[in-house]
């Protein structure tokens, strides 16, 4: 009775993986928005400033703000003035799945661009460099990478983070314990409660966690990065070249004309819910990728 | 479905540099089997102890077995992981707290004890079930022999609870096995968490999970066929036929 269970179930597994493409019908995204008027941007709960509830539990954030104007556009296009935009939340482990059963048309969230992610979908272009540093107690007087020799160092579990943090523990001999935290918050919070000398995280998230805990002051991140400044971007499905072009126009006029702009709408000044200033500042990289539209996957092309 | 599926992608390396991606699931069934065998031996003896303690005829006895029995059984086991983890170390002395925080390995002691401790409360219930389904005539007997209570427990009444609640034990075995998956939301590198980092590195989340699917199916069904020989090997003839 057993193998008459597991056999249906292979056999779902193999149909599965016979019929890729079906959804790749002509016109894809485009047409499909067409057809139900109606568009779904996959949204994060919780990567302020990128994508987040405010205080009415409505989505909002830079990268949704840069999504709805490619909604915007596709409006435009399609000459469909009255398309429903719809927002659905995602997590890291949803996106995927979502993405490829045509749930979600975009993801507008904090998504790294990279040359392994492209063989499964593919981004418009780049609204944000990251680099990942680590965050400790001033007290702690943390400073280099070589600092955190011997110490109990937490990351994000899952993350491209803990795979830098634990490449430059080996690299250098740090003899580093390195432990992962199920998500960010609780990544910080290791660091507050002295479970962990330092927290390994793209430094847009950190600046976000710690400008809204308790108290601000009591944290300083490392001058070290691990990593090159990443690329996020808009995530879309992959081989539908139509609508990668209108997401590609749109944003690349968007960064140009408003791109210093919307920085410092949600980088620069005190955003909702809670007015928190995130106060990062545009680095020469960041101005240059706004000026200069792309979405290459290699951190090295996006060197000032 | 636009999904480009990659069976292949097992094969490949991982940018964790240490090995393929299939390693990185293997090394994940490996810490699932080890906090679950862990876990099980904890839930089983403790579980076994409260279990006689229930079973006594003394109410306070069985008060005391609710004291252990009840919260374990009624707080869901995230919560549970989350209270171990996270709010023990702030109750006890902050040098022993301070201790904990840093232990190496932290989330796997704290995943062998959480989801030990939940499941010996189920298998409390169990055995003390088994104990009182025997004929209450054993105890009696066994004392009319000149044993100790004690010994009769060891000798008369346990072999035979056991015997009668080998079926649902295996259930309880098989729900510790997939319990250990909780864990990894204190960050334990288990099975669940290895295809979650799988299909974060790689966006190949089907294949991922198709893997961490099988590797459960294999394991619990080879539990549920030890369970099925000890079953056999330890079947009394002529016991329970009537």
């Amino acid at each position: 009775m057993r193998k008459a269970l597991l056999l249906p179930i292979l056999g779902l597994f193999i149909g599965l993986t016979t019929q890729t493409h079906t959804a790749d019908a002509p016109g894809g995204t485009l047409q499909k928005i067409k057809e139900t008027k109606l568009i779904t941007l996959g949204v994060r709960d919780s990567s302020a400033p990128f994508s987040y509830l405010d205080a009415q539990q409505k989505h909002t954030g830079y990268a949704i703000e840069v999504c709805l104007r490619i909604v915007a556009a596709v409006k435009k296009e399609l000459n469909l003035p009255d398309i429903k935009v719809e927002m659905t939340s995602v997590t890291s482990a949803t996106r995927i799945p979502l993405m490829a059963n045509g749930t979600i048309d975009l993801e507008c969230g904090s998504t790294t661009n990279n040359a392994e992610r492209q063989k499964q979908v593919t981004f418009t272009n780049t609204h944000f460099l990251t680099a990942s540093v680590f965050v400790a107690k001033k007290s702690a007087n943390l400073k280099r990478i070589d600092d955190l020799k011997g110490k109990t160092v937490v990351s994000t579990a899952g993350s491209t983070n803990i795979v830098q943090l634990e490449k430059a523990n080996a690299e250098r001999k740090l003899g580093i314990t390195v432990i992962p935290a199920k998500d960010h918050a609780e990544g910080l919070l290791m660091v507050e409660t002295g479970r962990a000398a330092a927290f390994v995280m793209d430094d847009v998230i950190i600046a976000g966690l710690v400008a809204g805990a308790k108290d601000p002051g009591m944290f300083a991140l490392g001058s070290e990065p691990f990593s090159r400044p990443e690329p996020y971007g808009i995530m879309l499905r992959k081989d539908d070249p139509a609508f990668k072009a209108i997401a590609d126009r749109v944003t690349a006029e968007v960064f140009k004309k408003d791109g210093e702009a919307l920085y410092k709408k949600w980088f620069l000044s005190p955003i909702p819910p809670k007015n928190i200033n995130m106060n990062l500042a545009l680095t020469p990289a960041m101005k240059k990728a706004l000026a200069n539209p792309s979405s290459n996957p290699d951190p090295a092309s996006y060197a000032d | 479905m636009n999904y480009h599926w990659n069976w292949g992608i097992f094969l490949e390396p991982s940018p964790e540099g240490n090995g393929t991606y299939g390693q990185m699931l293997l090394s994940g069934l490996w810490m699932t089997l080890q906090v679950s065998v862990l876990a099980w031996t904890l839930a089983l003896c403790a579980g076994s102890c409260v279990g006689v303690v229930r079973s006594l005829p003394s109410a306070w006895a069985r008060r005391l077995s609710d004291v252990w029995i009840e919260p374990l059984r009624n707080i869901p086991l995230l919560v549970q992981l989350f209270l171990w983890y996270f709010v023990l170390p702030e109750l006890i002395p902050e040098t022993w707290g301070d201790w904990l925080k840093q232990l190496p390995n932290a989330p796997f002691y704290n995943a062998v004890v959480g989801v030990g401790l939940f499941m010996s409360a189920r298998v409390a219930v169990q055995v003390a079930t088994g104990l009182a389904a025997l004929p209450r005539g054993q105890m009696a007997a066994g004392l009319a022999l000149g044993l100790t209570p004690g010994q009769t427990y060891r000798y008369v009444l346990l072999p035979m609870a056991f015997r009668v609640v080998l079926p649902p034990l295996t259930s309880e075995l098989i729900n510790t096995i997939k319990n250990t998956s909780v864990a990894l939301t204190i960050g334990l590198a288990e099975l669940t968490a290895r295809a979650r980092a799988v299909q974060e590195f790689s966006f190949q989340v089907f294949e991922a999970f198709a893997a961490a699917t099988l590797g459960y199916l294999a394991i619990n069904l080879l539990a549920t066929l030890a369970m099925r020989l000890i079953e056999r090997q330890a079947r009394l003839p002529g016991y329970g036929k009537a």
